[in-house]
């Protein structure tokens, strides 16, 4: 019904309008004036709205400014972050008043030389000195602009410095994890490959993660073997299954795959005792013709699914063998201390933190509005940058006046469904509160958690 | 037509054969071509226009109820009209796409370079008619997988199963998706080279890749066309410094495009490869849905390297047109030549030149060397240099002219103004250091609209408003014009000022709503969701301000008032032909031209216009 009405009204409209055209048209014939020709009437009409415009826009623009200026997120809460401001200050002003001058002279023009009567246009081709004035003035103003940028930029991605604390950064969809580098100051090492969900989520490297990671590959391996096995036997059985129902052979079968199914099986004798039953089935009824089916397609795809499953978990295999072999052990200590955090961030004020990013999945971008930071999260390269918070959350607050307010960590490239809910709380503490914090998560570390955390290996989880 | 004009000239003697099909469809004539690129265009553009509107309204009332949601997007996507997720990211995806693609580089080069190509020039045709009818039908079948991207549902496409409804087997196949493509219209591997990576990666992603790379060689036959006839058709006496600057800007950007569209090619066949044929170029170390991949060594920033090769000089190929367009509409309706002629060809033949190394400018924060990153801010910070000049050029061409502002004149003043408001936020973001805070975020979608997508279209408009008598021989209602005018940029304004704060305020784009920052912060939600509010208003009484267009476009091709042969008094060989289509375009012999396009009022002459292709006086100076 509500469809109907739409239709209705919409249609109702295009015939209205197509009236009203018709009849200024037939009263403009009647008028003799020239359909094309634009009168002097609605040109002085259209160049005096043409001012009206301008005004529009730029009172717009300066309600905007005045009320939603900066006011959204509020002073930058990073050493960083209020050098990045006073530079964007300094091009907003440059651009504003460009915007203003150009915009001005646009509409201005338009409307103080429309066509009046007797005044014919001036023939004004070029003129090289104006051309060379701004072609060079831009350049001077951009050279500055150029400048000024790259002397922040150069600061912003520089190295980190001895005192820079490192800290890691976990993406995946949907959430994010930090990982702190504990008491000896250096995160440990990782390989996606060593991803456990039960005990390692971050895919941490140690003699022991290595380990448990290279004999859970090798059972997996050995499971989708079987079951692969499982699924050709099945099919083979197929081809018999019809006739068995009828013979008195079907005990047999039965038994046979019985056996097979419980994993005790070699498919060449199971096959070839298959082939017998089959023969003595013919030679009951004589004349009976089975063939063993190519697989369809569904069946096809089910082996060929498996046996790419083999294919990627032996690659796997053979790069985690390759790992262990050329692993230190003296590298496990890096990872042991290291405390990892799942809900919150804490960070200190004053510090310089040295942040590494890495990506589980796909491409995040982990985005601190208010510190104005930003670092695309890129799965198989580690990106970094770092920052130094200046304002801790409570004297943020007060200044925001809003007890409630907390800095936040976003993502900001699209990575899914979920992508806008994808965020972690930042809290940033003063020194004293910091080392409290610190001290109570040291029973907290990465040792702690592996041992206690049960081993849930992904690569047996079908998805 | 005479009957010696038609002895004279062979391709005229067909004219009156044709048959339906050849002359409507499958027709080799530039100015069909041209008119049915446009058709299309419209089509795709209203179709992307809607889109956008949906998303507004999840944007401005999140979680609100809306009839018109459920309406438009059924029950499978607005359940009780709440908008789902992924719909939300599929729209985004789909918007963008199609504007970018289908309405400003095939609607806009597609229409004006086969329209006025070889009628500027004095061509009978394009160099290859059957070549130039390629590139529309497959421009034609590339819309149509893109459209039907857009209604994927679990594996079915308008309802017909094309691939397993079920969108979460485990295994590699392509047709696993079940919905849109919804990786956002830069669709970045990983998550658009893993077909289990979201909801659209399947069946839609794979769809809009078959489209992009037919619609790549449409393109190129197109413009391979364009180059050629521009070098090779031109009439006795059209120097290539007597080319109008429509042409001058077609030219270049065909060539931007055959050099950028290709590598556009290679990035979607390597993508297709990494889903089809589990290589790994774009793909290492992942763990996707809990399942374990062994790609190693690819590199999700190579996908980004070659897409914004492409990327970049792409804003230029729907630029350049418009800006071409503008430059002509500008002139003839300021009754002045354009000022700074050969600057304007100079600051077009720059931004084409420096359009092809400022591409890293859209990776800052992608983790690439930040040293390469300062590069990329040199080199994108001096396309403002002939981008300045092309405005100021503009501005005193105006200046002590004798302006008709016919709805054309209009949009293409709309042209400027959008492409200095938009152009200096370019600034900000072309460098790196301010880049950082604002990357990804509402400010960044706010300076594209205005600068690309606002400037383009404006341009678009007024070459349909300027050269519509030129496509069907009619004219088209000036009140409708400009009352549309007045509503689409009052509208473009109030949509993508506001849109800037919303950036300013920390803004991620592409989310579904900002109850993340309801959570955090208070201040900047409300003062997001304000501004969303008004940006929704002015977005939805923008698009209704559409409905007198094309209510003026398809009213005025069959009952609009016949047009004179030269209705806006303007000096380009387009105004010689006869108002009635024929083949070959001049009945008689082409034009010899004599002079620039430009001798508008000029002292001594009777008129305040002089033709190409009227010889030079005796002791004229050519300008």
């Amino acid at each position: 019904m509500e469809k109907l009405i739409i239709l209705i009204v919409l249609v109702t409209g295009v015939i209205a309008l197509a009236q009203l055209v018709r009849v200024y048209e037939l009263s403009s014939k009647l008028k003799k004036k020239g359909e094309h020709d634009v009168n002097d009437r609605d040109n002085h009409l259209n160049a005096k709205l043409m001012l009206g415009f301008m005004m529009f826009q730029f009172l717009g623009f300066i309600y905007l400014m005045l009320t939603y200026g900066w006011t959204g997120r509020g002073e930058a809460a990073s050493l960083q972050g209020v050098e990045t401001d006073w530079l964007l200050n300094l091009n907003f002003v440059i651009i504003i008043i460009v915007f203003f001058i150009t915009n001005f002279l646009l509409f201005f023009f338009s409307y103080r030389y429309v066509r009046k009567p007797g005044v014919k246009a001036t023939f004004f081709a070029h003129n090289n000195k104006l051309e060379a004035i701004w072609t060079v003035v831009p350049a001077i103003v951009l050279a500055v602009i150029i400048i000024l940028g790259l002397q922040s930029w150069n600061e912003l991605t520089s190295g980190p410095t001895k005192e820079s604390v490192r800290i890691e950064l976990f993406a995946k969809q949907f959430d994010w994890t930090a990982r702190y580098s504990g008491v000896n100051g250096k995160l440990g090492k990782y390989d996606y490959k060593l991803t456990n969900e039960g005990n390692n989520p971050l895919a941490l490297m140690t003699t022991e993660t290595i380990e448990s990671a290279r004999s859970e590959t090798e059972k997996a391996i050995d499971a989708i073997e079987k079951e692969l096995k499982l699924a050709q036997l099945d099919h083979l059985t197929s081809g018999y299954r019809g006739l068995v129902k009828a013979s008195a052979y079907k005990s047999h079968i039965e038994e046979a795959y019985n056996a097979a199914t419980e994993g005790d099986f070699n498919l060449v004798e199971v096959e070839e005792s298959y082939k017998d039953i089959y023969a003595d089935a013919k030679g009951m009824s004589g004349h009976v013709e089975v063939e063993i089916p190519d697989p369809n397609s569904e069946t096809q795809k089910i082996f060929d699914r498996l046996e790419e499953k083999l294919i990627v978990k032996g690659r796997i295999l053979r790069s985690i063998v390759q790992m262990q072999q050329n692993y230190n052990s003296k590298y496990d200590a890096y990872a042991l201390d290291d405390i990892i955090q799942t809900d919150t961030l804490y960070l200190c004020k004053g510090v310089e933190y040295e942040m590494s990013f890495r990506s589980k999945d796909v491409i995040h971008s982990a985005y601190f509005p208010h510190f104005r930071a930003q670092m695309n999260v890129v799965p198989g390269m580690p990106t970094r940058f770092k920052f130094t918070p200046s304002l801790t959350t409570e004297e943020m607050r007060k200044k925001k006046a809003d007890p409630k307010f907390n800095f936040i960590l976003m993502c900001n490239k699209i990575c899914g469904t979920a992508h806008y809910k994808m965020k972690m709380m930042v809290v940033v503490l003063d020194k004293n509160e910091f080392m409290q914090w610190e001290k109570s998560k040291q029973q907290n570390t990465f040792k702690d958690t592996y041992s206690a955390g049960e081993s849930e290996d992904l690569a047996n989880s079908e998805n | 037509m005479s009957t010696v004009a038609h002895e004279n000239n062979h391709h005229d003697a067909h004219h009156h054969e044709e048959s339906f099909v050849s002359k409507y469809i499958f027709t080799q004539d530039h100015k069909m071509i041209g008119k049915q690129f446009l058709m299309t265009a419209v089509f795709m553009g209203l179709v992307a226009m809607m889109l956008s509107i949906f998303f507004r309204i999840q944007l401005a009332w999140p979680g609100e109820e809306s009839t018109f949601l459920n309406v438009f997007l059924g029950d499978n996507w607005a359940p009780d009209g709440i908008m789902k997720e992924n719909m939300y990211l599929g729209l985004v995806t789909i918007h963008g796409t199609i504007m970018v693609f289908f309405l400003l580089t095939g609607g806009l080069s597609g229409t004006f370079s086969n329209l006025l190509i070889p009628l500027q020039l004095g061509a009978r045709d394009m160099a290859s008619g059957f070549l130039n009818m390629l590139s529309y039908w497959f421009f034609f079948l590339s819309t149509l997988l893109m459209f039907a991207s857009l209604f994927v549902y679990d594996g079915a496409v308008f309802g017909i199963q094309i691939g397993d409804a079920s969108s979460a087997l485990p295994d590699h196949t392509v047709w696993d998706g079940s919905g849109p493509a919804m990786s956002g219209w830069t669709i970045y591997p990983p998550l658009s080279g893993l077909p289990n990576a979201e909801q659209g990666s399947g069946l839609g992603m794979t769809l809009w890749l078959f489209s992009m790379g037919i619609f790549i060689a449409s393109s190129l036959l197109g413009s391979l066309n364009y180059i050629v006839t521009v070098i090779n058709l031109r009439t006795k006496g059209m120097k290539m410094t007597r080319m109008p600057l429509t042409i001058w800007a077609f030219f270049v950007t065909a060539i931007l495009g055959v050099l950028s569209f290709p590598v556009l090619l290679s990035a979607v066949l390597l993508l297709i490869m990494d889903r089809m044929a589990g290589t790994s170029f774009y793909l290492s170390d992942i763990i996707v849905q809990g399942e374990m991949l062994a790609n190693h060594g690819g590199s999700p920033l190579l996908y980004q390297h070659l897409f914004w090769f492409l990327g970049h000089p792409e804003v230029y190929i729907v630029l350049l047109p418009a800006l071409g367009l503008s430059s002509e509409i500008i002139a003839t309706n300021s009754r002045k030549p354009i000022f700074g002629y050969k600057a304007m060809i100079g600051s077009i033949l720059a931004i084409g030149f420096l359009s092809f190394i400022v591409w890293g400018h859209h990776m800052f924060v992608t983790g690439m060397n930040p040293f390469l990153g300062s590069v990329f801010v040199f080199t994108t910070l001096l396309i403002a240099i002939p981008s300045a000049v092309k405005v100021f050029n503009y501005l005193t061409t105006l200046w002590k002219g004798s302006l008709v502002l016919t709805p054309a004149m209009m949009f293409a003043i709309g042209l400027v103004s959008t492409f200095i408001t938009g152009g200096v936020t370019g600034i900000i973001l072309a460098d790196s250091a301010l880049d950082i805070a604002i990357h990804d975020t509402y400010f960044v979608v706010a300076h594209f609209h205005i600068v690309m997508g606002m400037s383009a279209v404006f341009g678009m408009f007024g070459g349909v408003y300027h050269w519509f008598p030129k496509m069907f021989g009619r004219m088209m209602n000036m009140r409708l014009g400009y009352v549309h005018f007045w509503i689409t940029i009052i509208g473009a304004y109030g949509v993508f000022f506001p849109m800037h704060f919303v950036g300013l305020a920390g803004a991620p784009r592409r989310y579904y709503d900002y109850t993340v920052y309801q959570e955090f912060d208070q201040g900047a939600y409300d003062m997001i969701m304000d501004l969303n509010g008004i940006v929704t208003f002015f977005a939805i009484f923008a698009a209704i301000g559409q409905i007198l267009f094309l209510f003026n476009f398809f009213y005025s091709i069959f009952r609009g008032p016949k047009s004179p042969q030269n209705p806006w008094r303007s000096n380009t060989l387009e105004w010689t032909t006869p108002v009635e289509h024929i083949h070959g375009n001049w009945p008689g012999e082409l034009p010899t031209v004599h002079r620039w396009p430009y001798d508008y009022s000029k002292p001594g002459a009777d008129e305040d216009f002089i033709p190409q292709t009227v010889p030079l006086k005796k002791g004229e100076e050519e300008h």
